[in-house]
């Protein structure tokens, strides 16, 4: 009886658990990711589905097979033991072959996406825009018109004359016009190039619309390259654990139209 | 195999019996006591952890006694938060998933299932476990220090964990201690695994050669060949660490970092350092938790089915490669670390590798139940709960395991999901399976049917209830170890983690269960006969349950079969015990 029960229980379960997949919604929540606006993000998404049907189809076909087995010869008392058709070389040889197969498969696709993001270097008139993340907010800051950044002196940071980047406006030229918001904002459609710089303990920066990701690691100076395609506002959140404040550490990515960001842009130099 | 120069003899006098004995099989039931209270508390943690989190301003009653400071009325802050999970995982990866299926079961059986007397060094043995219970109560004394525990989360990554009180409350004394805690098990893990190694390899009984060693005996000694490794290297990880708090020194913290105002006296030293360190334990680690409940599921299950698996040498072969390629893949936790990207895919390809034993060792299970006459009871359905586990764990493992998904998945509750999955449900499942099975041998009682059946069936729904929706929460983005969930983005998710915290909590009540049924059955259960299940290894052949004090009271058993006679004509039935002389003869 109990067999029954747990075959029964088993694929329920598993039958279950698929809805949200492909439904997604569960208890009237959305549990699929947020559009994607980026251009490097349909791989990626396309790569999450077919892995999403592969993992769901052998999970499906595991669960299903253990209920029918438990099923079938749970509680069994009569009758001979039999063995599986062709024993263990059967399967092993399945599992090396399919598993193997599928690991290249998809080793060698996700490969092409990964180094979309991290192999091939900012295009050289893509934006740059600078991040600061330190407990617990992040910083950005743009070259202002001569193009350059001014260095930053970890020993000058001020917060409470919001001189967040440490810098040096009296001794270092290029400081002075340098630009520093709160908020990320970006023209859409044109590459940015994030260089990102930890202030204190280890952060990361994260834009699940954008599809990037990346730890800041103190110490070093570590970037990343996108281009967002669609107009609006998504949150960048913090995702290393960096303190008591991290819940909340995040700031807003404001993508806006070229025009739209000229005026910003102008409007926060003067 | 050598005769055992190990031997002493019988305990006198109830602390040299009860505390401090050399009777590996009492330091086993130490450590799975030890286990117990750690495993209690960890789960209490996580309770209050998931009450907070979905009634954040309501306070808990009870919590302000443990921390004014971090429970002001009974209301969690943010830190106290962070403290609390990082003492939930250091208890649990540390505390339950290495001691219960290894130190404790390891303990109690493998020296009995090779047919020795005890282990090689009883002392280094007692050492081990109260070494480990000195480092459960350095752990659980951060409780209780000015500041309060750490609040770097299990992983404690550099500079957060190193530069001191700077990076905030929950980063000072508490923080020292948690390296020394570690430290310390990392002592008392290493002598546990050098006696493993040396009385499997030694110690045999005549006729046990290693490939008439039951497949749990191999996985507990493949978990002591990985813990060696794995331990040797955090050990001194944990020194450095402390050494970067209390004595200036610079091995994972650069310079120019300003902390709260205040610039660090630091220069040279790499966060990723620490990263590397942590993980190249790391990951081993969570196969030290895994291989013994997949070693203690397969014995269980074969005597369940009364059938051997299709192929014991496949299964022993997929556990030693799961082991050696455990060391290869420890940067799949680093996808987005800063290190060199190329890096990533290094890593990837042995991580997807490692799909392949594990879908061999589940092939063989599910192949192998086939035409077999599975005996239902609450330690076999712990070990099909673990199959189904262990399925569902995995294949969220196949996600994480690919960079550019990674991209998107990392540090969100659908990594949280998979490793609970896998870790704090399926090597559970191998521990209840374990202690059902086992409990008549340690005892000489039976533990009850109806309330072991009942348990399970509450603890598997329970946990799919639990762990199933952190896979939707990580594909909808909801990042992990956030204290409150109070943006836009996330506050729509809400009714789905209060779904999970009722299922947890219920959950947990369902242990209550257990803890009476272990109780209970321990004074008032049924005599245990001496082979209740009509098993074969050599556990079963002592001459009492429990056993005496030298396992087979002055007689050393003789092997003459392999360890899994099922399904054959015998005088006993349709089985052959591993020390029988009987000749095994037709299958019935």
């Amino acid at each position: 009886m109990g067999g029954k029960l747990f075959a029964v229980i088993v694929i329920l379960i598993a039958l279950a658990s698929a809805v949200p997949i492909v439904n997604h919604t569960f208890l009237g929540a959305s549990v699929a990711p947020p559009e994607d606006i980026s251009t490097h993000g349909a791989e990626i998404d396309k790569q999450l589905d077919e892995t999403m049907v592969e993992a769901g189809l052998s999970f499906l076909a595991a669960q299903l097979v253990l209920g029918f087995f438990v099923w079938q010869f749970g509680g069994r008392k009569d009758g001979p033991l039999k063995s599986f058709p062709g024993g263990a070389k059967y399967l092993v040889l399945a599992a090396l072959l399919l598993v193997g197969a599928e690991a290249i498969a998809l080793g060698a696709i996700g490969t092409k996406a990964w180094a979309k993001v991290y192999f091939q270097p900012a295009s050289a008139d893509a934006l740059p825009i600078q991040v600061q993340a330190g407990q617990f907010a992040f910083y950005f800051r743009y070259a202002g018109p001569d193009g350059k950044f001014g260095g930053i002196h970890p020993e000058k940071i001020d917060e409470g004359n919001s001189n967040f980047f440490g810098l040096d406006p009296e001794n270092d030229i290029p400081a002075r016009d340098d630009i520093t918001s709160a908020e990320m904002v970006i023209p859409v459609n044109k590459e940015i190039h994030l260089m990102m710089h930890a202030k204190d303990v280890g952060h990361s920066f994260y834009v699940r619309e954008l599809r990037i990701q990346q730890d800041f690691v103190p110490g070093l100076d570590l970037s990343l390259h996108f281009t967002a395609t669609k107009i609006g506002k998504y949150e960048i959140v913090c995702t290393q654990l960096c303190g008591l404040g991290h819940y909340n550490m995040k700031a807003y990515l404001n993508v806006m139209s070229q025009d739209d960001f000229d005026q910003w842009l102008k409007s926060q130099s003067n | 195999m050598s005769e055992a120069a190990h031997a002493h003899a019988a305990p006198t006098g109830f602390i040299r019996k009860y505390v401090f004995s050399l009777d590996h099989k009492i330091i086993g039931l130490q450590y799975y006591g030890l286990a117990l209270v750690a495993v209690v508390t960890g789960m209490v943690l996580s309770w209050i952890m998931r009450i907070h989190l979905v009634w954040p301003n309501s306070p808990i009653p009870a919590v302000q006694w443990l921390s004014k400071v971090g429970a002001p009325g009974g209301v969690i802050t943010p830190e106290y938060y962070l403290s609390l999970m990082t003492m939930h995982g250091t208890l649990m990866v540390f505390f339950v998933l290495t001691n219960a299926p290894f130190a404790a079961f390891g303990n109690y059986f493998l020296p009995i299932q090779i047919g020795a007397e005890d282990m090689a060094f009883p002392r280094f043995n007692m050492m081990s476990f109260w070494t480990t219970f000195v480092a459960f109560s350095i752990l659980m004394s951060a409780f209780f220090v000015g500041d309060g525990p750490p609040l770097a989360g299990w992983t404690a990554y550099a500079p957060l964990s190193a530069v001191g009180k700077d990076s905030g409350p929950g980063e000072g004394l508490g923080q020292t201690l948690w390296g020394l805690s570690i430290f310390v098990f990392c002592i008392a893990s290493l002598l546990g695994a050098l006696n493993f190694i040396a009385t499997t390899l030694d110690l045999r009984t005549k006729g046990m050669t290693l490939s008439r060693m039951p497949i749990v005996t191999w996985a507990w000694f493949i978990t002591s060949c990985i813990s060696l490794l794995a331990f040797a290297v955090l050990m001194p990880a944990c020194l450095l660490l402390i050494l970067d708090r209390v004595a200036g020194t610079s091995f994972f913290i650069p310079s120019g970092l300003n902390v709260s105002d205040h610039l660090q006296p630091h220069q040279g030293g790499s966060p990723l350092l620490w990263q590397h360190l942590f993980w190249f334990f790391g990951h081993p680690e969570v196969y030290i938790a895994i291989l013994p409940a997949i070693g203690i599921v397969s014995h269980i299950l074969i005597n369940s089915m009364r059938k051997p698996l299709l192929s014991h040498k496949v299964v022993i072969y997929c556990m030693m490669s799961i082991g050696f390629l455990s060391y290869m893949v420890w940067g799949h936790h680093m996808f987005l670390s800063g290190m060199n990207p190329f890096s990533a895919l290094v890593f990837s390809f042995p991580t997807l590798m490692i799909t392949i034993p594990a879908t061999i060792m589940t092939l063989i299970w599910l192949g192998s139940l086939y035409g077999s006459k599975l005996r239902i009871n609450a330690a076999s359905l712990f070990c099909l709960g673990f199959i189904s586990m262990f399925v569902s764990g995995g294949v969220s493992g196949f996600f994480l395991a690919q960079p550019s998904i990674d991209i998107y998945l990392h540090a969100t509750y659908f990594v949280v999901g998979h490793f609970h999955m896998v870790m704090g449900v399926a090597a559970i499942f191998g521990v209840f399976a374990g202690t059902y099975f086992w409990f008549p041998k340690m005892t000489g009682h039976m533990m009850h049917e109806g309330l072991g059946r009942l348990h399970f069936w509450l603890t598997f729904i329970g946990t799919y209830c639990i762990f199933m929706p952190f896979h939707y929460l990580g594909l909808a983005g909801n990042v992990r170890r956030y204290s409150a969930f109070t943006d836009d983005f996330l506050v729509p998710l809400m009714p789905v983690h209060k779904f999970i915290t009722y299922a947890a909590l219920f959950t947990g009540a369902a242990q209550l269960i257990f803890l009476f049924n272990l109780i209970y059955s321990r004074f008032k259960g049924a005599a245990a006969p001496a082979n209740p299940w009509e098993a074969t290894s050599l556990e079963w052949s002592t001459p009492s349950s429990p056993p005496p004090f030298d396992n087979f009271g002055g007689q050393h058993p003789v092997v003459y079969h392999d360890p899994y006679q099922y399904g054959v004509k015998s005088s006993t039935g349709d089985y052959v015990m591993q020390a029988s002389p009987e000749k095994v003869g037709e299958a019935s």
